[in-house]
């Protein structure tokens, strides 16, 4: 029987490149900006086909919507165009490319098959959070009982991160809030 | 601001949906995917929606810059205080079992994962703004030109 979200699978990582491409040759940021919340959006639509359903919801709320403002927001601060690279830069840059693509090529021999059952992610802890949630959280969704309870403390740390982010913005640029309080004075 | 008339009536048809799917993302996380995280973004966009609308300042007005500090600490705040609290009533750190007397039904851990994540929604909701506000406040408006 033939598979079609295999199919599908294809004609997005088809589209995924052909993105990509696009971001690497033109030349105007505003364009650029949008194409790479096109590429998130697209890694949604990927991530629901594997069933990765939350990851898919959050790529498509912050990878296309979020960082796609954020971009044009900060691109109003900076220059249109950029300037073309020297072409020493060039060859650098296709080093590091072929180099990390070659090495994760090399890695891919290790992977297990798509939807392995003997996987490390379908077996040992994965499993047991699967069977033991309905009776020691009770809730439907297994992966809010794992972010939440079984991870609690990984999620904790997730939120420093993001708070530790939202300062760092703080520290170098303001909240925005300064030339109210100004005006009060 | 008249050129913009269509953007604005959508917008505010859209807003009030947006918030409303944001907190539906929020409390049905238990059953369907999404929770604190993927709430506070949705939540954060319609406030960014706003802004881009009707501008830096109204929505400044809307919600004040000062909310988004205290938020993100206090989002903060609540997913470490729970712990504590955890560690009060004689459990491990956010051991959410001892929240409620009742393990058959697992009362306390629906309440601990919802604590947290509110305490997730306000930390995430506060610093999306926040980042916002510090990029877009930079410059008053878009001009109409940029359009």
């Amino acid at each position: 029987m033939v598979d079609l979200t295999q199919f599908l699978d294809y004609v997005l990582m088809a589209m995924l490149v052909a993105v990509g491409i696009a971001v690497i040759r033109l030349r105007s940021l505003f364009a650029v900006a949008m194409l790479t919340g096109v590429y998130s959006l697209l890694s949604a639509a990927w991530f629901v086909s594997l069933d990765a359903v939350d990851v898919a919801f959050t790529e498509a709320a912050v990878g296309a919507g979020i960082s796609t403002v954020l971009m044009l927001a900060a691109m109003l601060l900076t220059a249109r165009d950029c300037a073309p690279v020297r072409a020493g830069r060039h060859w650098a840059a296709l080093a590091v490319t072929v180099v990390a693509g070659a090495a994760l090529f090399y890695a891919l021999g290790d992977m297990p098959a798509y939807g392995d059952v003997n996987s490390p992610a379908n077996s040992y802890v994965g499993m047991d959070y699967v069977e033991r949630t309905p009776e020691e959280i009770n809730i439907p969704n297994v992966v809010t009982a794992v972010l939440a309870s079984y991870r609690g403390f990984d999620t904790m740390g997730e939120v420093f991160v993001v708070f530790a982010a939202g300062v760092g913005v703080a520290l170098l640029l303001g909240l925005g809030g300064g030339r109210s309080r100004e005006e009060e004075l | 601001m008249t050129p913009h008339v269509v953007l604005r009536v959508v917008a505010k048809l859209l807003i009030p949906m947006i918030v409303v799917f944001g907190f539906f993302v929020h409390f049905h996380g238990e059953y369907s995917p999404g929770g604190g995280f993927q709430a506070g973004v949705v939540l954060g966009s319609a406030i960014i929606l706003y802004a881009l609308i009707y501008g830096m300042e109204a929505a400044q007005k809307a919600v004040p810059p000062w909310w988004t500090r205290i938020g993100m600490a206090l989002g903060s705040m609540i997913f470490a205080g729970v712990g504590f609290v955890t560690l009060m009533l004689g459990g491990n750190y956010l051991d959410y079992d001892v929240l409620h007397p009742d393990l058959s039904h697992a009362a306390g851990q629906h309440i601990g994962i919802i604590s947290v994540e509110i305490g997730v929604l306000m930390t995430v909701t506060s610093v999306i703004i926040a980042i916002f506000y510090a990029f877009g406040g930079r410059r008053p408006d878009i001009s109409d030109e940029e359009w």
